[in-house]
């Protein structure tokens, strides 16, 4: 078999799937979901429903608002409690809308039968349309509205679509699951997707790490010209839309350009499968698959979740955090964020919940620098990183520019690497922050 | 053969001497003689404080411009801006010292810690991050980037509650600990007749009784001082007092008055009926 | 709520298991081969005098962190241990000790500690010392005494290295086998080509070193040492010679590829290799010294800076700078 994979730099940290031979579960419902306003990038959502309103699983609840936007549904039947603060994983306390859970009540126009649906008679603009309703967001992660992705902007054009299904994070498992349990789904949103963007070719790409997904897809497309299933080498990070695009096709996206420059659309599988669900089965996004993992718990599972529920709730049904539990992140080890409480509910793009001992979480010591070069050789954008962070520490903003900080994807390789552990990309974050302001606050 | 020698060590001397004439001639540039005096009463700081790269630029910029107005060295002060008026002969508004304030008074036994932080020690990247290492996502986070940025050495994290504090007769009111700071809590505010000043030490904009759950002396936007207030100087928007510098007269009747101890009073003479608080606290 | 307190932290919140202390005994690891092989032919001294520079460097360092520069001390990161070693595997077995330590001295005073230690040097310490002490005491630098043990069946010439003999007297007879197993004159380290082999493998294998640097030295040695020599084979030396005598390998493997004064990335160091490899065989074929290698390394190691500056990574998508 051959596995392809991104030239430049590139890490392989210890791969940690230890969920990955467990079946999806359904998670149940909590006593009350909290469905932030912001799940998504760009501007939240508005709230169209009050305190003490009764809502059903899958009705609307806030609108999307702006263009860069998706609107909310509710994931529960019951009662709207408040409208209320509440913190998410970004550390700080955002709107969002509390609802009571009663029952388990679903709007009608839902199709909640198994049956599969392959054909799709809709135009490329309704399906669009129904993407956009359903409010489905990029769920690898990012949450950047998936009806944007699919419109490529004014003089481009789609050529291929391109199927998410590295998953180069260590620990999680939620898509690998999904592409062995929803197959199927994952095929028909495919082709709903390509007929969407006009496309007549698609790849999914998965890591090596997941033969049995690779050899159940490559079985299910055998008469399927359309997609092709592309092996992976396992190297982090082949997520990344940039690198996956290389691994696949062999194009470099242009610094500062989009993907779509080089004719590809990228789509995480959760997406397509969602994308799957809204179109053919008019249910909007409200559950996702999350990986609840960590070596110290005692039940690390992959959950069907209703979007809004604590993580709290979550960790308890694997059998609740112990006394070395040091860190819980949402996400995974390298990309993701470590919160602070665990109150915060899961949202669109929340892909697992992680708990790491206190020992696992420390931080090594810092060292002096030992000019190693070791950032570099793994940095997959090609940047220098500990030179970024020298002129990021001591606020030397223009030559950060000049040294394309903003290329930089946060995907930690260098820090991860380091011997001397230097804090490498908390301080390129930090530049790439400032940069970007300093670029946006020039052209205004 | 020594007169070889010396010709033609002289030769080169005289060519270059010939090149360096023609080529500071071609290459001179004329300064406005002014730039250099005006730079010669400034601080000498290259604070930045101003708002110019340095005091070259600011001298530069009061050089150039019409008239003062909007053209402070916070450093040098008015004394400073009066000879700078004088060198070139334009007038300057009077203007009121001002000095850095730090709003927040959540030390370590006051808010009680929820999280630990252990990423590099720095506001900006601690910020970034999420809300801090307690309950109250819009105090300070006590790792100093206003002390890094002070020129003058007058603002220092206090060690024991992890607060920075003003040293008064250092600052100068530049503003670089307000640039410096993610959480925006120093602002600059009137220095006040005898440095006296009140301010509410609190920029927490949560509910009432989130904020006094993460804090203890947060302000909860009660409204008592507004109440209280007999010039109108305070105001409250988003569950947070907030004392107009112009409009305060330091009565300090809002300062027994907030049942969180928020709004904080300095440089006053001691109170006389300083027993009665007392009893009220023992009471409770 | 948690019932207890997390930690938080950026991501990425794992971390690989390199350590710089790690990567520093690694390089010990592979530097023992050597030693042994030098232990072995000339006599225990060998220990006794690697001990000493060893001792000293540490000792050094860690009063100098301490009295001078009031900062904490790192002789626990194992950086001043392998400069002590890689001193005394430069270092002729008959040197008298009070020498070795002013090496050290040199090697961490100068070549490290004054430049604000690990990581800010320009020259690689132990190269530093061995120059230093090469320069102050020729006699005694230059006075190699001859294997103790005898494997092969061979006339050692007396007190003289391949090189010294070849600058004498381009009519030296030539022969591979002392040269690989190391049973020749030469300081401690530099005479074993197949133990010096196994340690560079050793740093390959645990992925402490690239291969850029060793090969572009050997390489480019290789073909300038070539060209000399089918120019005027009376004179010059056939390449593969160069390449075995001398202390080439030993600075082309672990001196050259010092991380802290070699270029950050693979052009830069196939620049760096390839300059200390034509640098080493011009020094040797028309300089008035025998060997070379320690002043290649010096002279490349003063471009590390300008060839960082100038050859930067490849950014992805083909970037150029504003």
């Amino acid at each position: 078999m051959k596995l392809y994979t991104f030239k430049k730099g590139g890490i392989h940290p210890p791969e940690n799937k230890i969920t990955n031979n467990q079946p999806i579960k359904v998670a149940g419902l909590p006593n009350q979901v909290v469905l932030l306003l912001s799940q998504h990038i760009g501007a939240p959502a508005q709230p169209i429903v009050k305190k003490g309103d009764m809502v059903k699983a899958g009705t609307l609840i806030a609108t999307a608002n702006g263009m860069i936007s998706a609107p909310v549904y509710s994931s529960v039947s019951g009662k709207v409690n408040r409208i209320d603060m509440q913190t998410d994983a970004s550390g700080y306390k955002r709107q969002a809308i509390f609802i009571d859970v009663e029952g388990d009540e679903w709007e009608e126009s839902i199709d909640r039968t198994p049956t599969l649906i392959r054909e799709c008679d809709l135009s490329p603009e309704e399906i669009l349309g129904k993407i956009e309703k359903a409010g489905i967001v990029g769920m690898g992660g990012a949450a950047f509205p998936t009806h944007i992705k699919l419109k490529p902007p004014k003089g481009f054009k789609a050529e291929s679509l391109l199927i998410n299904g590295a998953e180069c994070e260590p620990y999680l498992t939620n898509d690998h699951r999904l592409m062995l349990e929803k197959g199927e789904e994952l095929l028909s949103g495919a082709h709903i997707l390509m007929k969407a963007l006009g496309v007549k070719q698609s790849y999914i790409g998965i890591e090596n790490n997941k033969r049995d997904a690779i050899e159940y897809l490559t079985k299910l497309t055998q008469n399927d010209s359309g997609i092709k299933v592309i092996p992976l080498k396992c190297k982090y990070p082949q997520g990344s839309e940039k690198h996956l695009i290389e691994a696949i096709l062999h194009k470099r996206v242009k610094s500062g350009a989009l993907p779509i420059s080089v004719g590809a659309v990228v789509q995480n599988v959760s997406t397509v499968i969602a994308v799957y669900e809204a179109v053919q089965k008019n249910k909007p996004l409200f559950e996702r698959v999350v990986t609840v993992t960590g070596k110290g718990l005692k039940e690390p599972a992959n959950y069907l979740v209703r979007i809004g529920t604590p993580y709290q709730f979550l960790i308890n049904l694997s059998g609740g955090t112990s006394e070395d539990t040091g860190k819980i992140i949402s996400g995974g080890p390298m990309m993701g964020k470590a919160v602070a409480d665990t109150s915060i509910p899961v949202t669109k793009g929340s892909s697992g919940i992680l708990l790491l001992s206190e020992k696992e979480a420390k931080r090594n010591e810092v060292v002096e620098c030992i000019r190693c070069a070791k950032c570099v050789e793994v940095c997959p954008m090609g940047l220098n990183p500990t030179q970024l962070m020298t002129l990021s520490e001591f606020n030397q903003w223009d030559k950060a520019e000049k040294e394309m900080i903003t290329d930089c994807i946060e995907c930690g390789s260098c820090s991860y690497t380091c011997p001397a552990s230097r804090p490498l990309l908390d301080y390129i974050r930090l530049g790439k922050g400032t940069v970007l302001t300093n670029i946006r606050n020039r052209k205004s | 053969m020594v007169l070889i020698s010396v010709i033609l060590l002289g030769l080169i001397g005289l060519i270059g001497a010939l090149l360096l004439y023609i080529i500071s001639k071609k290459f001179e540039t004329t300064e406005d003689p002014r730039i250099g005096k005006v730079q010669e009463v400034l601080p000498g700081a290259n604070c930045g404080g101003c708002g110019f790269p340095g005091c070259g630029g600011f001298a530069n910029a009061c050089v150039k411009a019409d008239s003062l107005d909007g053209l402070f060295c916070p450093v040098g002060g008015a004394e400073c801006m009066g000879k700078v008026a004088q060198i070139l002969g334009k007038e300057i508004a009077a203007t009121t010292p001002m000095i850095a304030v730090v709003r927040c008074n959540g030390s370590c036994s006051n808010r009680p810690h929820t999280n630990v932080y252990d990423g590099v020690k720095s506001c900006a990247i601690a910020s970034s991050l999420y809300g801090g290492e307690t309950g109250c996502s819009f105090g300070c986070l006590g790792y100093g980037d206003c002390e890094e940025a002070c020129p003058f050495d007058a603002i220092h994290i206090n060690p024991e509650t992890m607060l920075p504090e003003v040293i008064e007769e250092k600052c100068t009111a530049c503003g670089a600990c307000v640039k410096a700071c993610p959480k925006k809590i120093i602002e600059l505010r009137a220095k006040g007749p005898k440095s006296r000043r009140i301010y509410v030490s609190c920029v927490n904009k949560d509910k009432g009784a989130v904020a006094k759950k993460a804090c203890n002396v947060a302000c909860i936007g009660c409204g008592k001082c507004q109440k209280a207030c007999p010039f109108e100087a305070i105001t409250i928007e988003n569950n947070l007092a907030y004392i107009d510098y112009n409009k305060c007269r330091l009565c300090r009747k809002c300062v027994t008055e907030c049942p969180t101890g928020a709004i904080h009073e300095l440089n006053f003479p001691p109170r006389k009926e300083e027993k009665a608080v007392d009893v009220t606290v023992i009471e409770k | 709520m948690a019932d207890h307190i997390l930690i938080i932290s950026p991501s990425p919140h794992i971390h690989s298991r390199n350590r710089v202390d790690k990567l520093m005994y690694t390089v010990i690891l592979a530097l023992l081969p050597a030693l042994i092989t030098g232990a072995y032919f000339f006599g225990p001294r060998v220990l006794l005098l690697t001990f000493t520079a060893i001792v000293a460097c540490l000792a050094f360092e860690y009063l100098i962190q301490r009295f001078i520069l009031k900062q904490p001390t790192t002789i626990t990161d194992g950086s001043a241990l392998v400069t002590g070693l890689l001193l005394s595997l430069n270092l002729p077995a008959g040197l008298p000790l009070w020498i070795v330590i002013i090496g050290a001295l040199v090697a961490i005073g100068i070549g490290k500690m004054s430049f604000g230690g690990l990581g800010k040097n320009i020259f690689n310490p132990a190269i530093v010392g061995r120059v230093f002490l090469l320069i102050s005491f020729p006699a005694q630098m230059t006075t190699w005494p001859l294997p103790e043990h005898h494997i092969l069946d061979i006339d050692a010439t007396a007190g003289a290295t391949i090189l010294t003999a070849i600058k004498n007297s381009p009519n030296v007879s030539l022969d591979m086998m002392p040269l690989l197993i190391g049973e020749r004159a030469g300081s401690i380290g530099e005479t074993g080509a197949i133990a010096l082999l196994i340690g560079v493998i050793i740093l390959l294998i645990r992925k402490v070193i690239t291969w850029h640097i060793p090969v572009s030295i050997v390489v480019s040695a290789f073909l300038t040492a070539a060209l000399f020599h089918w120019m005027d084979p009376a004179h010059y030396i056939p390449p593969h010679f160069q390449i075995l005598a001398g202390g080439l390998l030993l600075g082309a493997f672990f001196m050259a590829t010092d991380y802290v004064t070699s270029p950050m990335t693979s052009r830069g160091m196939l620049i760096y290799g390839c300059g200390i490899g034509i640098l080493t065989i011009l020094i040797r074929s028309f300089g008035s010294y025998p060997e070379g290698i320690s002043f290649a390394i010096l002279i490349m190691n003063a471009f590390t800076p300008l060839i960082n500056t100038y050859v930067q990574p490849k950014r992805f998508g083909g970037g150029k700078k504003k």
